[in-house]
């Protein structure tokens, strides 16, 4: 996992402008590529009902069938389009990405803030930050799925817990250092008070860092979800997953090859738009990095 | 009350090398070791010195940056050392800081105005209105043009910076700024601008300064009184054109004489004063300056010299050149040179 040299001092230099934006994008080739794969996946996914069929017809007449005008992607065992399921389970990998992500962030910034301003709660929670990140993600999913049943919520759960560690070692590092920089003492002395100076001086610095390990973070719950719902412990299998259509789709692989072609493909692009984005960022926010805008 | 405006009694720091849950004791570095001085309402006292001698530390005791290990800061007779977190918000408005580094000082994600209007805004709700008017006015008596409010720090030149570092230090209409090498990070043309502000603001609102530098030039110009620090303690304060025309303490004299002097023709004095600063973890027993002190005698290795009055109304701490009219040992002599010093 690719930790960042903790705060990087991105100094906006002007104001953003519409008409920027396709000098920005040359630039800034990763940022744009990601970003503009990402955006059309987010589009397609919530768009899947408009032009794909219904993910869950059976038809055991057509099990199996090679891609036709009707059915793009074939059948798969149960003779449901495999084009319908790959465009509706990008919502289940977008659902889990981006939430675990999000989660992953706000609940590790907090933890980060808090771990960055105040000694004790620093001592404590990062001590179980260590030890969380001890516990081995896909052992900790199945851990808690067994207990509850399988459920797209727990999953997002169990995937986000694991990731909290690395954000809060971020924020936390970033805090630790912007509190001693001359402006946040000149905000002290100018009468602030410790959570407007958070909010207002130092959080603002902890934001590039923390987009960049989104990112990455979103990628790696993408990947965890299909692995755990392969290995059944994820999804629940009657909801269509890219992860559960591999896993059901594996034994007729010589046979149907898109039942599994399709949703692995998918996944590789989601993948890997969500790390060019992450890279491209990273480029974008680091000091050392020559290209700025 | 007609007493000092600012009155700073034995102030004193120590930095605790290390946290000493199993030792005993631990070593401690002496910042900033008894001194004491006032400050009047209107007049600029200059605090000078080396690098490392405890200056910067006095600015950030003065506006508790840092908690002090010992002594008092009192603002018109009430100490502002031991008040609560709660309480000391209050006393910031009547004291502000501007800052070494105009660069590092101001957030560089904030525009001018939104840096200069802060502080008010930590004390009272203001409409946008009265956001843009406060901000277009603090501009305005720093010299620059309000336009200026919407830029970021990174689109100022660093005389501009700097001017918005003392804006944002008259916000709160303060009667004490506390200015900590404000201009030594500038070019001399911009430093002189910058110093001839100070002054301005000074005589119209008739605000106190606390200036620390180490620069002698700018002390000559600016300051009312000097005081002079050696390794945490101040070893002569004195009116700033006695100190200059007939400095007492052998350090001072010291200092002035190796300050260069813009004048090719004149010869360099002979400095001296050989050797470096003592290290303040281990400072030398009693006066700190005696190592390197062409005067020293016997007893400045055994004795701190306190602070002596001196007729022309400056005070200095020395046992040569004024000895204390009592012979009381303000620290015992102790017969190892060098122990280290512990706190336990």
């Amino acid at each position: 996992m690719t930790l960042l040299s903790a705060p990087v001092e991105y100094v906006p230099t002007g104001r953003l402008r519409i008409s920027d934006l396709p000098r920005l994008a040359r630039r800034h080739r990763l940022v744009a590529i990601g970003g503009g794969l990402l955006a059309l996946l987010i589009v397609l996914a919530l768009a899947a009902p408009l032009y794909a069929g219904d993910p869950l017809n059976m038809d055991p007449f057509k099990r199996l069938q090679p891609p036709s005008a009707e059915m793009w992607f074939g059948s798969d065992n149960l003779g449901r389009d495999v084009f319908a399921r790959t465009v509706f389970g990008t919502r289940i990998s977008l659902m889990v990405g981006l939430t675990s992500a999000v989660g992953a962030a706000l609940g590790g910034a907090l933890i980060g803030v808090l771990a960055g301003y105040n000694r004790t709660f620093d001592n404590m929670v990062m001590r179980v930050m260590d030890g969380l990140m001890s516990i081995p993600t896909i052992l900790l999913a199945i851990a808690l799925i067994s207990l509850t049943g399988p459920g797209i919520g727990i999953l997002i759960v169990a995937i986000t817990i694991p990731q909290l560690p690395s954000v809060a070692r971020l924020v936390r590092s970033a805090v630790l250092s912007v509190r001693e920089r001359p402006y946040v003492e000149a905000a002290l002395c100018g009468g602030a008070r410790m959570p407007k100076v958070l909010w207002r001086h130092i959080l603002p610095s902890t934001i590039p860092p923390l987009m960049v390990q989104s990112a990455i973070i979103c990628a790696d719950a993408i990947l965890t979800e299909a692995g755990l719902s392969f290995l059944g412990a994820g999804v629940p299998p009657e909801i269509p997953s890219w992860g559960n259509m591999i896993s059901s789709s594996r034994l007729y692989l010589a046979i149907a090859p898109m039942t599994v072609f399709a949703p692995g493909i998918c996944l590789a692009v989601m993948v890997l738009a969500v790390n060019l984005l992450g890279d491209g960022l990273r480029d974008l926010f680091d000091p050392r990095s020559k290209r700025r805008r | 009350m007609n007493g000092p405006l600012l009155k700073v009694e034995n102030l004193t720091k120590h930095y605790p090398l290390g946290s000493g849950i199993f030792k005993k004791s631990i070593p401690v570095i002496r910042a900033v070791e008894d001194v004491s001085f006032s400050v009047e309402a209107g007049e600029t006292l200059c605090i000078v010195g080396e690098s490392g001698c405890g200056k910067s530390t006095v600015a950030r005791l003065l506006m508790r940056l840092v908690e002090p290990t010992g002594g008092r800061v009192l603002i018109d007779g009430t100490d502002i050392a031991s008040l609560k977190k709660d309480a000391l918000h209050a006393w910031r408005r009547r004291m502000q800081m501007v800052f070494q580094d105009p660069y590092s000082s101001l957030n560089p994600r904030l525009t001018a105005g939104q840096i200069i209007t802060e502080p008010v805004e930590n004390f009272e709700r203001l409409s946008r209105k009265q956001r843009t008017a406060l901000a277009a006015d603090l501009l305005q008596k720093v010299g620059m043009s309000p336009e200026m409010m919407h830029r970021l720090p990174s689109e100022l030149s660093g005389g501009q910076r700097q001017r918005l570092g003392i804006a944002r230090a008259l916000a709160l209409q303060p009667s004490l700024i506390i200015a900590d090498e404000a201009v030594s990070a500038l070019d001399v043309s911009v430093q002189a601008q910058i110093l001839n502000l100070l002054l301005d603001l000074q005589q119209q609102m008739g605000i106190a300064f606390v200036f620390i530098s180490h620069d002698l030039s700018v002390v000559e110009h600016i300051g009312h009184r000097v005081a002079v620090m050696y390794l945490g303690r101040i070893v002569e304060l004195a009116p700033c054109e006695a100190l200059f025309a007939k400095p007492v303490h052998p350090y001072t004299e010291a200092l002035i004489a190796a300050a260069p002097v813009p004048d090719p023709t004149r010869a360099r004095l002979e400095v001296p004063v050989e050797g470096e600063v003592p290290s303040p973890i281990n400072p030398p027993r009693g006066c700190a300056f005696h190592p390197r002190c062409p005067l020293a005698v016997e007893r400045c290795r055994i004795e701190v010299p306190p602070p002596v009055p001196m007729p022309d109304g400056r005070v200095v701490a020395c046992h040569v050149r004024a000895p204390a009219t009592e012979n009381i040992p303000t620290q015992p002599a102790v017969a190892d040179d060098h122990s280290p010093a512990h706190v336990s």
